[in-house]
């Protein structure tokens, strides 16, 4: 599967269009972490188990896209966007939606 | 009395262990970028964009980041609201934040010749208003990679 966030996919031309295709997750840490980010939260800096988080939320929402394209018969997924919000303190919503089509190499 | 001096102490620690980590993040973010000036080039903003080179691979890279100031930082922009302006505390948490989120990005992409069409989303955390809660900013940046063969 191959994902741009650009109208096209370099070097390969379009041939179908499916529409749109999303997923989203919510995900939350367990209460020690969120204690453990609450004190890191006191002294400033990353909050490196909130970033994991978030990066497991981005793989899911992205990786529920894909498998949605690919019950459409999509081998691409382009103009891929994110979408971010917060539900309640510590955990956090990712959305990713983009518009699936198919695609073969130019020639 | 007491309340007072509990405060004080609590702000004071807060400053010291906020500036340390500040500027360790700031030198740390220095170096990764000096060490990346060359490659990947970034371009924000290209919707269209095609070449007659052969292309190896095209990915989605993301790089994220959760940032959040501290205590001392969130009572002076407190202070500052009163009266309006540039609230300076918070500029440098939120600067720290993208550059890491777009350094982090690179560095996945780090065999690419370009990213195209980066992209900054942020979010904030908690933004519970009522409490005295310190903002957390969740920033994801993203591209398409794309190498040439």
């Amino acid at each position: 599967m191959i994902l741009t966030n650009i109208e096209s996919v370099p070097g390969m031309v379009i041939t179908a269009q499916y529409g749109l295709v999303a997923g989203s997750t919510v995900r939350a840490k367990n209460a020690i972490k969120d204690f453990g980010a609450g004190l890191k939260n006191m002294v400033g800096g990353e909050l490196k188990s909130y970033t994991e988080l978030l990066t497991e939320a981005r793989k899911e929402a992205v990786s529920r896209m894909e498998q949605q394209a690919q019950r459409m018969g999509a081998n691409a997924v382009i103009n891929v966007r994110f979408a971010t919000s917060s539900v309640t303190v510590g955990a956090a919503e990712v959305y990713a939606y983009g518009t699936a089509v198919k695609v073969q190499p130019k020639g | 009395m007491g309340d007072v001096l509990l405060l004080l102490i609590i702000l004071g620690f807060t400053f010291m262990t906020g500036t340390i980590i500040e500027k360790r993040h700031f030198e740390n973010i220095k170096k990764r970028e000096i060490a990346l000036i060359k490659k990947p080039i970034i371009n924000f903003g290209a919707k269209k964009w095609d070449t007659n080179r052969k292309i190896k691979k095209i990915e989605l890279v993301t790089g994220e980041c959760v940032i959040s100031g501290d205590y001392f930082k969130n009572f002076v922009a407190g202070l500052k609201n009163l009266f309006g302006g540039r609230l300076t505390t918070f500029e440098s948490v939120l600067d720290r934040g993208r550059r890491e989120a777009i350094l982090k990005m690179r560095e996945k992409a780090r065999g690419a010749n370009f990213i195209i069409n980066a992209r900054i989303e942020s979010v904030m955390l908690n933004d519970t208003y009522g409490q005295e809660s310190v903002p957390q900013c969740a920033i994801i940046a993203y591209g398409t990679a794309v190498t040439y063969e």
